[in-house]
């Protein structure tokens, strides 16, 4: 969002604000950065679900959970190199790191999930069946293979063995790899004392379970569009666990949230008054309509009443379907309040600058909806290249 | 045994070499984290630069906001400013107006009568140049830092661009520079003071509301405006070490 000059600028503003805060520093690429990144946290916790807490109705999701977490996971910092003024050094981060920065550590955080959690955990997985295939396939294909096994030919129940013992071990420590890594996006926000709306010590906790919240619901989404293409039946166990877990998660993470809003409320500081009237007016609509209407208390109601009462089988998987949706529209908006919410408001607490999406035509938008798109195309050719439903059985 | 002995020693060599190097490893970890902020003010009589505004006395013609414009190319369009003039009205109801046309620019137009002014004054920002900054304590790559003189700049050549450190600014003094991508704000500036010349803003005040030297000399005009004023910092809850000193602000200014 571009002004041409200071006077149409002007005309978006209401009250005072700092002339350096009229337009939004941080635009809708940084409002996709925590949503992917916690998407990625939120399928692998479902993931360890299965393997590590042993619950054995999700099975038919583990794998295409870690595929999905692995899918966003490599574009998850796309959108914050995108944004950046000079995105050619974005690799300064990494080479010189400023240890007080939090962002500059996110950087190591992010590849220490990427390389020792998930792509070991996946290849772990794969390796035996990996090798079966390219002793079946032919031509360049063999060769791919080949390579992702690293040229290891072992297919020796021993082998299998050892693979399940390091694949379980490294889940175990990718549960708080995955809590560090969307706890930390968190701890981006709320470490920021200059911003009211962000800086809140429950910031971590609430995108850790916004986070979870968000990638079960995109985990049971992706499951049932998979068996809607293969022409499969939906294992509604299965779904019925993740609805669950998705119900369970879903109130805590209501509960944190309300419970800072309370707390907010109830201080009532000095910033108060600005973001009472930021929460009312300017984020009404993306706040409690979005985020908490059609996010929160929709699912909330829907996924309880499904506790109690279960209609057919038919009904509730459309019924999944719907609400998994709504679910990451809900964080979707979630995280747009955050970002950009927090950029609405003045410093000054005197006023409040305005942000409009170009819907058609805005490099943010654009770029946006590729970061968000190529996880999709990637997780496609995951699903060809190592498809889950050619695994030989274990046990 | 001797065999066994020999192999002994070959493991304790790893053991104590593995011992050392994660040890180094872990004291180069831990180092860094001993300190928060970015710098230490030193002790003895280097120079450790401060501001002062004296409000009785800024008129708001802004030519402070001009000289730094110029000094500095700041964009003039669209609007970025390294400093500028607030206009506070308090209404005798006890409403609060405040304004800042252009940074102060383009003149200030009086929209309340005279007759319900409870009272208006002018209040000149720039970066606080804080000891205790939270810009450069969050930039990921080090490209904004502190000064041994307590000036808060940043390497233009080495910013990545990612808007954190304006995030972090309580005072709204950073801003990314459209044309260069990267971060741009307030240095004092230093290419002036490493000549020995005032800085612009402070040089053209025909008031003489600004003020600025060094803390440490207490013979200088900023202490002795300090001394002689009971000066306040601007949003003193956040400890930020602010090195913008105000004499009587009144408590609507943030």
């Amino acid at each position: 969002m571009e002004y041409k000059s200071l006077y149409e600028a002007l005309a978006h503003l209401d009250g005072y604000i700092y002339p350096n805060e009229i337009t939004l520093n941080w635009d809708l690429l940084i409002v996709m950065y925590p949503y992917i990144t916690g998407l990625v946290a939120g399928a692998f916790i479902l993931a360890s679900l299965n393997r590590v807490f042993n619950i054995k109705a999700l099975k038919p999701t583990y794998v295409i959970s870690l595929l999905t977490a692995l899918s966003f996971m490599l574009v998850a910092t796309m959108p914050l190199i995108s944004h950046l003024g000079k995105p050619q050094r974005f690799y300064e981060m990494l080479m010189t790191p400023h240890l007080t920065s939090a962002m500059a550590i996110f950087g190591f955080v992010y590849l220490w999930y990427l390389m020792v959690v998930l792509l070991l955990e996946i290849w772990f997985d794969y390796r035996y069946d990996m090798v079966i295939w390219s002793k079946q396939k032919k031509g360049f294909l063999k060769f791919v293979y080949k390579a992702l096994t690293l040229w290891i030919k072992d297919t020796s129940p021993e082998s299998r063995k050892t693979d399940d013992k390091i694949g379980y071990f490294i889940t175990v420590v990718g549960i708080p790899s995955a809590f560090l890594l969307h706890g930390y996006v968190g701890f981006i926000f709320g470490s920021i004392k200059a911003n009211p709306w962000w800086s809140t010590v429950m910031m971590p906790v609430i995108f850790l379970f916004s986070a979870m919240v968000s990638g079960i619901a995109l985990v049971m989404f992706i499951y049932m569009v998979i068996n809607y293409i293969r022409r499969q039946k939906n294992d509604i166990v299965c779904l019925d666990t993740i609805a669950k877990y998705l119900f369970y998660i879903l109130i805590i993470d209501f509960a944190l949230e309300s419970l800072d809003q309370i707390h907010r409320i109830y201080e009532a500081d000095e910033s108060f008054d600005i973001l009472k009237i930021l929460v009312r007016g300017k984020l009404f609509f993306t706040f409690f309509i979005m985020q908490i209407g059609i996010g929160t208390l929709i699912p909330l109601s829907v996924l309880g009443f499904l506790q109690f009462k279960k209609p057919k089988e038919k009904i509730r998987k459309i019924i999944y379907l719907l609400i998994s949706v709504c679910v990451l529209i809900g964080i979707f908006f979630m995280r747009w309040n955050v970002v950009i919410g927090g950029q609405l408001f003045s410093k000054s607490f005197y006023g409040f600058t305005s942000y409009k999406v170009n819907l058609i035509g805005g490099r943010d938008v654009l770029l946006s909806l590729l970061w968000f798109i190529v996880p999709f195309i990637i997780l496609t050719f995951l699903l060809w290249l190592l498809p889950p439903w050619k695994k030989a059985t274990h046990e | 045994m001797a065999i066994e002995n020999k192999n002994f020693s070959r493991r304790d060599f790893f053991r104590k070499s593995g011992a050392v190097a994660g040890s180094v490893i872990f004291a180069s970890l831990l180092n860094p984290f001993k300190k928060v902020y970015a710098v230490e003010e030193p002790k003895g009589k280097s120079k450790w630069y401060g501001i002062g505004i004296d409000i009785e006395k800024c008129i708001g013609c802004a030519s402070c906001v001009r000289a730094c414009k110029n000094e500095n190319d700041v964009p003039k369009e669209p609007f970025f400013f390294r400093n500028w003039v607030e206009q506070y009205v308090i209404t005798n109801d006890g409403d609060v107006k405040v304004s800042s046309p252009n940074g102060g620019i383009d003149g200030y137009k009086q929209i309340v009568p005279k007759e319900d002014i409870y009272k208006s004054f002018f209040v000149p920002k720039m970066c606080n140049h804080c000891s205790k900054s939270p810009c450069t304590q969050v930039c990921p790559v080090g490209a904004s830092f502190e000064t041994k003189e307590g000036l808060a700049l940043v390497d233009k050549s080495y910013c990545i661009g990612c808007g954190y450190c304006v995030q972090a600014c309580p005072y709204g003094c950073r801003y990314i520079n459209p044309k260069e991508g990267v971060v741009d704000k307030c240095t004092l500036c230093y290419h002036r003071l490493q000549k020995g010349i005032d800085p612009a803003c402070m040089t053209v005040c025909p008031t003489g509301a600004r003020i600025f030297g060094d803390l440490h000399d207490k013979e200088s005009s900023i202490a002795k405006f300090i001394k002689e004023n009971n000066c306040v910092v601007l949003k003193p809850q956040l400890n930020t070490g602010a090195k913008l000193f105000y004499n009587a602000l009144s408590q609507e200014v943030h």
